[in-house]
């Protein structure tokens, strides 16, 4: 018997859910009605197998990245793989750092091939992929600590923003985290790059050897997590002002550097009620979601 | 289907519900945080989920997964009884409630509507059996620094307190529906809360233990104030002892000038009691409060008394002073100076202290879930919900919680009452509305269920969930559950 995907619409009405083994999609369209449900059924068509695809490969996507060559078959894959080579070269770092965010991308395509919309999204946990015509936006909340209740800011992100993709990665959510940080959330061009490159900055929002803070090696709590051995934040004790400081630097280094060679539109970065914004720096550059009215949107909100 | 199936692999199981088949540790969750290895078993978890997971597709019920999803147990027996714990519901309940199970039963058929609720009209009353001052009544109860009920007016030997209510879960700001609703489900799944009253104490409250006052735990209740005490036991004391002494931090009483003594003609003894004279026999205040005597503060009885009257005591006067719990006592004899001097307590007077001990109840605090099955929720059950209502009322239909017994309030509507120490461990979930979502089963005969509009298409025959992997035994055990 062929294991089927959860297909519903949510309690509104109007939002689609898919659920499939650790897959959680919300979805909503905006568009005619006839498009809006021919973009549902494109999306839950694609959805269907989808997993199954991903696990025929699962062992390889589970391996550190080779950033000069795509061993891997499936589009999605791929997908995941090019989105994580940026950083394979100098961090440790496997296509499932990306997966959430490329398997959202893979469902926004599918039904972007069936018909045109005026706006949709595609959110996979928290990794969101989007699509906007033009004239249109949306209003994103920010969320600092993915296991509590309530939304810290809330930011826009315009048609003629080149950001396509909003990931967030940290300490608290479902996958773990080599960093300290609470919450790190990242717009980029697409949603797997905006994955793979949350996670690279969550990870670099650190203080290594710090004795506050308790280390697990992932394994002994998933035995088949893709780190490995390596150590995984579960517990942060009380941290001085200056090293909550230096923490949130050193992440946020790493996300100028990420900036400057065009891997990301801006982040957010959060640890211990603090917050470190990154965009673009003047010019005529269109990454404003972190900057000017809508950073002042984002601390009023 | 093997949805579920595990193989074992050392203390790892290996879960099979979806190809990524991951292995999980005891105590650990798979990479979807849906299911987890509980002691070796897989068990589904995140009972929230379940709900958005039932709601159809295009006006069409999705069927409920069948194996997977069901994290319900059997709770009663002999007869197999499914719960509704997990069987996940839809909101608004316009459709078939998740499970409409049929048994037979002594050759009647009977069918079980089991469906999970989600109950915005609800909240737990608290029963804290204790005589320290929690604070004065209709005082706000806080967790969290959010307001989550009131003091509402004591019961006998208890404070009572009024928690939830759909003005703190949907009224307030979104932290204090927040809170309310975290506060509700962990009293209700038997977990420990700490509650601070305005104007009084701070109280941990966990239900089927003894409450924690400001930091100290309640072991006994007393079995009576000082005076209530006298009223007890002066028939089982008369001619065995001249006088009695009953220390209480709230009222005191003396045998031979309460009305229980006058009624049974004791003697005055020219006793003379500290605290003030409330009335005959009735004393307050005859020390501070504290972890000695009766929760007083002392460790000698007799400093609560002043020098025996000369004019009516005599040499060789006995006299017990015992607490109101029985934990403390002495005997003494009047001297040739009126003096009390502790003497070795006679064996029927121990007897007497023994039995106050005896009739002393461990103090607890007891949380009973209230809440109300709405219209939609009647709905999922039956196309005519008001039918329903007059079959409960009626008594053709039985109204249980996670398997455990009800009272169903009179009057309009389902509102219901359930101790949640007899519910099945982790019967209570939320939904962000913020609401609790809590298990509720109507059984009735297969007949009456047709009468009444039931959604017969959807009944199923129990061994159709026998045969999957959607029950999981767990043997009734009558009375509280570990």
């Amino acid at each position: 018997m062929t294991r089927l995907p959860q297909i519903a619409l949510l309690p509104d009405g109007k939002r689609l859910h898919l659920q499939d083994g650790p897959i959680d999609l919300v979805i909503e369209a905006k568009g005619g009605e006839s498009e809006i449900r021919l973009a549902y059924e494109a999306a839950a068509q694609r959805f269907t197998g989808l997993l199954d695809e991903l696990c025929a490969e699962l062992a390889e996507l589970r391996s550190a990245a080779d950033p000069r060559h795509c061993a891997l078959k499936g589009v999605v894959a791929c997908r995941m793989h090019a989105a994580v080579a940026p950083f394979s070269a100098d961090s440790f770092i496997t296509p499932m750092a990306a997966v959430a965010g490329s398997v959202a991308e893979e469902i926004l395509g599918a039904m972007l091939r069936a018909t045109p919309l005026d706006r949709a999204y595609v959110n996979n946990g928290g990794d969101i992929a989007l699509h906007l015509a033009g004239g249109e936006h949306f209003t994103v909340g920010l969320m600092d600590r993915p296991d509590r209740y309530g939304v810290m800011r809330t930011m826009a992100v315009d048609a003629d923003m080149p950001a396509r993709g909003i990931a967030t990665s940290g300490r608290h959510g479902r996958s773990f985290s080599l960093g300290i940080a609470d919450a790190v959330t990242v717009l980029a061009r697409t949603a797997a790059q905006a994955d793979a490159a949350a996670t690279i900055i969550a990870n670099a929002v650190d203080l290594p050897g710090h004795p506050a803070i308790l280390r697990v090696p992932a394994n002994e709590l998933q035995p088949d997590s893709d780190l490995g051995a390596r150590l995984v934040t579960r517990d942060v004790g009380s941290l001085a002002e200056y090293e909550i400081e230096q923490a949130l630097e050193a992440g946020a280094t790493r996300a100028r550097m990420l900036l400057m060679s065009g891997l990301i539109e801006g982040a957010a970065l959060r640890l211990l009620g603090e917050t470190r914004l990154v965009g673009a720096t003047g010019g005529a550059s269109a990454s404003h979601a972190f900057q000017g009215k809508a950073i002042a949107s984002m601390l009023l909100a | 289907m093997a949805d579920t199936m595990t193989v074992a692999a050392g203390d790892k199981i290996r879960c099979d519900a979806c190809p990524v088949m991951c292995y999980i540790k005891p105590g650990a969750a798979g990479a979807c945080d849906r299911y987890a290895n509980h002691d070796g078993t897989l068990v589904r978890v995140d009972p929230h989920v379940v709900l958005e997971r039932t709601v159809s597709h295009g006006g069409k019920l999705v069927p409920f997964q069948v194996s997977g999803d069901w994290d319900g147990k059997i709770v009663r027996q002999p007869d197999i009884f499914v719960t509704a714990i997990g069987a996940g519901t839809t909101y608004p309940d316009y459709k078939p409630a998740p499970f409409i199970v049929s048994s037979e039963v002594d050759g009647v058929d009977m069918v079980t509507v089991v469906t999970e609720g989600i109950f915005s009209y609800c909240g737990v009353k608290v029963k804290i059996d204790t005589d320290r001052y929690l604070g004065p009544e209709t005082a706000t109860v806080r967790a969290d620094g959010e307001a989550v009920g009131h003091v509402t007016t004591s019961e006998y030997g208890s404070q009572m307190l009024s928690l939830g209510g759909v003005h703190h879960l949907t009224g307030g700001s979104k932290k204090e529906g927040r809170v309310t609703c975290d506060t509700l489900m962990d009293l209700s799944n038997c977990k420990a809360v700490e509650l601070t009253v305005d104007g009084g104490a701070t109280v941990v409250v966990q239900a089927g233990k003894p409450p924690i006052v400001n930091g100290v735990a309640e072991e006994r209740m007393r079995v009576g104030c000082g005076s209530a005490t006298i009223g007890m036991f002066a028939k089982q004391w008369h001619g065995k002892v001249d006088e009695v002494v009953v220390v209480d931090d709230h009222i005191t009483g003396v045998l031979s000038e309460h009305q229980a003594g006058k009624l049974l003609d004791i003697a005055d003894t020219g006793i003379k009691m500290k605290g003030r004279r409330s009335t005959p026999g009735r004393y307050f205040q005859v020390a501070d409060p504290g972890t000695g005597w009766g929760g007083t503060s002392i460790s000698d009885p007799l400093s609560i008394l002043g020098p025996f009257n000369a004019k009516e005591a005599r040499p060789g006067l006995t006299m017990l002073m015992v607490s109101t719990t029985g934990e403390h006592a002495a005997y003494y004899v009047l001297d040739d100076a009126l003096t009390p001097v502790e003497t070795e307590m006679p064996a029927d007077l121990r007897f007497s202290v023994e039995r106050i001990q005896e009739n002393c109840e461990p103090a607890l605090c007891t949380v009973l879930f209230m809440g109300g099955a709405g219209g939609s929720l009647r709905a999922g059950v039956t196309d005519n919900p008001v039918r329903l209502t007059r079959s409960v009322k009626d008594a053709l239909t039985r109204v249980t919680s996670g398997g455990a017994p009800v009272y169903v309030w009179p009057g309009g509507g389902i509102t219901f009452m359930v101790d949640v120490t007899q519910m099945p461990v982790g019967a209570f979930g939320y939904v962000p509305t913020p609401a609790l979502v809590a298990p509720i089963e109507f059984t009735m005969r297969l007949s009456d269920y047709a009468a009444l509009g039931g959604h017969m298409d959807y009944v199923r025959p129990l061994s159709s969930l026998r045969d999957s992997a959607e029950l999981r035994p767990m043997p009734y055990i009558s009375g509280r559950r570990s």
